[in-house]
């Protein structure tokens, strides 16, 4: 492994030159934002006191700003991931027993490098590592729901006390969610031929057996620019869509008319359908953080907004698809419950506390 | 001649991985027997947890993301 890493290794000129010439790019660009769009629909002949000003102004602000911070953001994440191999938390994570288990599952579930097509061979892997079932699923909550697209189009639309709300209340869902699923005891009601796994009997070839060479810093950044274009690219087309129709919700539905539906004092059920709706929704946080900004700003409250944005996020059917493969039926039903409560819980605290 | 595997469940950067070695293999001319792992438990018996993941003959080398141009041609 390493004679082949030395011949790979190019080592890239300047690393660190590239990166301080992309960050002073970033800084001028995030600062030239309002101008920027106050001439977009200025030269477009529009006064922001229209309707479709309006719209516009905010689409040309927004736009541009939330996915400037998305790239910063994912470009870190792309770097910390080099950090965190799933193996490196599979070993963290193995043998540890409930309760601490599942706040350092929910925590790593953050940083660790997670895609859901992986879900399936992580979740056995876990399990057969020795990770205990209720600890697995904080994990498997953890890091779909608290990624960092979430994170960072709730900090460029809401400021970074929601982004942390949201944070806080993601890991708690996670970890409640996965301590209950573990002292349910549902071991059996996983798919046979995983528990053979679990077991040992069929035992996959030790961890130790691939070991990933520690990578050099020109190789984290790169690792950190690649995470750009998987990611910005993969979730651009979905964000402009998403702020187009926010725009459009901005300028046109009138003030308060959500309030009647999901506001503070709408009926005690709109929570639950707000989770409810989410659930067949298949999109990404790109794609429903932008609507769910209007909504606010026309008198829906913030913890059925949450809510929904969770259910969109967590409880998506293709996921619940990808995991009929490992798990029966019931265990599944069970997940999802216990899921779908633990928002439902986060949704009235909110609308109460707030 | 080398036996390459990618194993993956089927998603894009599974199918990037599979292309990216293939045509890396014809631009150096090597020939190379490629096959796509698509079986949960074969690839859960490699010990890979995150797809895609690359082995050549019998050894796992490269696991979780599509692997850089460079490091495939060093394998070939």
């Amino acid at each position: 492994m390493n004679t082949l890493t030395d011949t790979t290794n190019i080592p890239r000129r300047a690393p660190w030159g590239w990166l301080a010439l992309g960050l002073a790019a970033w800084v001028l660009a995030y600062a030239s934002l309002i101008p920027l769009a106050d001439a977009l629909v200025a030269g477009l002949g529009l006064s922001p006191q229209t309707h479709l000003g309006e719209a516009l102004q905010f689409f040309f602000y927004d736009t541009p700003k939330v996915l400037l911070l998305l790239t910063l953001i994912v470009f870190v994440m792309g770097v910390v991931h080099t950090f965190v191999a799933p193996e490196r938390t599979r070993a963290l994570l193995s043998g540890k027993r409930l309760g601490v288990g599942n706040v350092m599952a929910a925590t790593l579930g953050i940083v660790t490098p997670f895609c859901s097509c992986s879900a399936v061979p992580l979740f056995i892997g876990f399990l057969s590592a020795g990770v205990p079932l209720g600890v697995t699923f904080s994990f498997l909550i953890s890091a779909p729901m608290v990624n960092e697209v979430a994170l960072a189009l709730l900090f460029g639309m809401f400021g970074w006390q929601v982004a942390e709300l949201y944070l806080g209340l993601g890991l708690a869902v996670a970890i409640v969610s996965g301590l209950v699923i573990g002292k349910l005891g549902m071991e059996h009601y996983l798919e046979d031929w995983v528990r053979e796994i679990q077991a040992g009997s069929a035992a996959p070839a030790s961890p130790a057996d691939y070991a990933a060479e520690a990578p050099s810093w020109a190789e984290r950044i790169d690792a950190g620019v690649d995470h750009i274009k998987e990611i910005v690219g993969k979730v651009w087309p979905y964000l402009i869509v998403g702020i187009a129709l926010g725009a459009a919700i901005h300028g046109y539905v009138p003030q308060d008319f959500m309030a009647s539906i999901m506001g503070k004092n709408a009926p005690w059920w709109s929570v639950p359908v707000a989770v409810a709706i989410g659930v067949p929704m298949y999109t990404n946080a790109a794609g429903v953080i932008p609507i769910v900004q209007a909504l606010l700003g026309k008198g829906a409250a913030l913890g059925t907004v949450l809510a929904f944005m969770m259910s969109v996020i967590a409880l998506s059917a293709p996921e619940m698809i990808i995991l009929r493969k490992v798990l029966k039926p019931r265990l599944i039903a069970v997940f999802a419950g216990v899921v779908a409560v633990g928002i439902l819980i986060v949704g009235y605290v909110f609308n109460a506390v707030l | 001649m080398k036996t390459i595997k990618v194993l993956g469940t089927g998603c894009a950067n599974c199918r990037n991985t599979l292309k990216l070695i293939e045509s890396a293999a014809r631009a150096k001319g090597v020939e190379v027997v490629l096959e796509k792992i698509e079986d949960l438990k074969l690839i859960m018996s490699y010990g890979v947890m995150s797809t895609p993941g690359v082995v050549i003959d019998g050894k796992v080398v490269h696991a979780g993301g599509v692997p850089a141009r460079a490091k495939v041609e060093s394998w070939l």
